[in-house]
């Protein structure tokens, strides 16, 4: 990047006189500014909003009035269970992770050195379930698996007994999960793979190293931000999730984000849905800093 | 050697084909039950019929759906745009001091659970004495769609040399007319893909628009409803139908990439 400071356009560009009463912003944050205004309004103002709210009365509309723990307390009183959303979501989003990294790893590896000149509409092939809502997604998933769906209508049409009653099942919103958020760790995963230089690998079989420990050697600690990335985006968003245990899972497990939705409507009890969004909000983004904070964006993306 | 490399590169081609069934599997299982006559699907299909899609495709409130989703997802294309292309520069163009942490601090939204984030906007909208409508549906997508363009595009801006806007204002030209002829058709096939993304991600997204488009309904949130409750077979019809669109976009618009694409590597 050390050529880009030298040409910043104002360092070329003749100013008119009496035009530099004011001290210009370097061109880079004059570029930003529109995202950063726009980010803290949209983002950075409703989160403050959340934590006000997790801080007031409890039943309430006292924001920024009141100034309360009440609402933690309820969380962390023992009687109450809302523990098990939380643990649901942490296991089932941890579970996705390894599924995924295992489900995405051959598929991305394929993406950067198999297909060739497939690889573009492979790839779009991939990409373009993120564009269909995931509810209509999910939705398909029950028409297969529902009792005389598409599954057990087969099968029963060519003579079994029938297909299995996997429906509104924890199982079932696992399997949804691995299904909606496979983009998010196929296409981290396959940049990461772009970054393996191919000689390394070429001179490394060359000396004779055998396939596993080309993998484990050269192959895996290249590619692993990438990986991380794909980890950590995966971990996020399944964390977060909520229609995959309505749609498929038929609320046998009760995820986290659902308690907080419960809470902002039936229960009417923002005061205590802020102070559980907080706690998942500390969770999940002190997890995207801190592997953030590993990660060299410009090498990633720019592929330098 | 050779061989266990063809067996692995087999493997990885059956895999992924695979997967690929597995996932537009449930897309056409919807498709099929769309299709179907009875009111409740049933499997093998007994009789055909396109009353569901006339249906859905006469039906008024359906038509309004469609209105929403678009003009939500076309105002958020523009803005997005036209931010995200600053931002992409300020991403990958330029050095500057807040760099390093203004290109983390961007990624967040998109390392956000939606469904907080909604609520998150709600509460903030209430604050502000907001009614939630269609317009303050705009401004989530925004937060969530803005970030992801700034990347797609920054990705494209990696690949440019910066050279070439030195030596176009070196030879005396100045910074609009660099924009417009150097800088800006270097980009397009980002800025392009950048649209494609933001219209498309719009026209799906579901988590944002339940909690923060009021009364203003769009295809996904119509779609929700009536899975939880009063279910026809306009939804699967809906959701195929929405389905198509978006693919004929996507195909429309990889095209106009591609063309472009090739354009600027033809001029460049």
């Amino acid at each position: 990047m050390s050529s880009a400071a030298a040409v910043a356009p104002d360092a070329t560009v003749p100013v008119a006189p009496g035009a530099a009463v004011a001290p210009r912003l370097p061109a880079g944050l004059r570029c930003a500014l529109p995202v950063i205004l726009f980010l803290l309004a949209g983002f950075v103002a409703p989160l403050v909003t959340v934590a006000a709210y997790a801080f007031a009365t409890p039943k309430s509309f006292d924001v920024f009035r009141s100034f309360t723990l009440d609402n933690f307390a309820t969380i962390v009183d023992p009687a109450n269970t809302v523990w098990t959303s939380f643990a649901w979501s942490l296991v089932l989003a941890t579970v996705t992770v390894v599924l995924l990294a295992i489900v995405a790893y051959p598929i991305a590896y394929g993406l950067d050195r198999v297909f060739g000149r497939w690889s573009g509409l492979v790839g779009t092939l991939f990409v373009f379930p993120l564009f269909v809502s995931e509810n209509v997604r999910l939705y398909g998933w029950v028409l297969f698996f529902l009792k005389n769906g598409v599954l057990d209508g087969f099968l029963k049409w060519i003579g079994l007994s029938g297909g299995p009653e996997v429906l509104f099942t924890p199982g079932m919103t696992l399997f949804g999960m691995v299904y909606v958020y496979l983009p998010f760790m196929l296409f981290p995963i396959t940049l990461g793979l772009a970054m393996v230089p191919r000689d390394l690998i070429d001179a490394a079989r060359d000396l004779g190293a055998d396939r596993l420990s080309i993998w484990r050697d050269i192959e895996l600690p290249l590619a692993m931000p990438g990986i991380l990335i794909g980890m950590l985006l995966t971990f996020v968003l399944a964390a977060g999730a909520v229609a995959e245990a309505k749609i498929l899972g038929g609320q046998s497990i009760i995820p986290i984000t659902q308690d907080i939705e419960i809470a902002f409507t039936y229960a009417q009890n923002w005061p205590l849905g802020s102070a559980l969004a907080v706690i998942l909000m500390v969770i999940v983004s002190g997890l995207a800093l801190a592997v953030m904070g590993r990660l060299d964006l410009d090498r990633i993306l720019g592929r330098r | 050697m050779e061989q266990s490399s063809r067996r692995a590169n087999l493997f990885v081609g059956l895999w992924t084909g695979f997967v690929l069934v597995a996932i537009y599997l449930p897309i056409v299982c919807g498709a099929l039950a769309g299709l179907a006559k009875g009111r409740y699907f049933n499997f093998p299909i007994r009789a055909w019929s396109g009353e569901w899609w006339g249906r859905t495709a006469a039906s008024l409130e359906i038509h309004a759906l469609v209105q929403n989703s678009v003009m939500i997802a076309a105002v958020v294309t523009v803005v997005a745009v036209v931010i995200a292309f600053f931002g992409a520069l300020a991403f990958a163009r330029f050095d500057w001091k807040g760099r390093r942490i203004y290109q983390k601090i961007l990624l967040l939204p998109i390392f956000f659970p939606q469904p907080v984030l909604g609520l998150a906007l709600l509460l903030w909208f209430n604050a502000l004495g907001v009614t939630p409508s269609w317009q303050t549906a705009i401004v989530a997508h925004l937060v969530w769609i803005v970030p992801i363009v700034t990347l797609v595009i920054a990705i494209r801006v990696y690949g440019f040399d910066p050279v070439l806007e030195e030596a176009a204002s070196d030879l005396g030209a100045d910074r609009l007319f660099i924009l417009r002829t150097v800088t800006l058709p270097i980009l397009w096939p980002g800025i392009w893909s950048g649209a494609l993304f933001a219209f498309l991600l719009s026209w799906g997204n579901f988590p944002l628009s339940l909690y923060t488009a009021g009364a203003d309904s769009t295809i996904p949130k119509w779609l929700y409803s009536k899975m939880v409750a009063g279910y026809t077979p306009m939804v699967p019809a809906l959701g195929t139908m929405s389905t198509l669109a978006a693919a004929v976009l996507l195909l429309g618009g990889g095209l106009v990439v591609h063309w472009r694409r090739r354009r600027a590597a033809a001029a460049g």
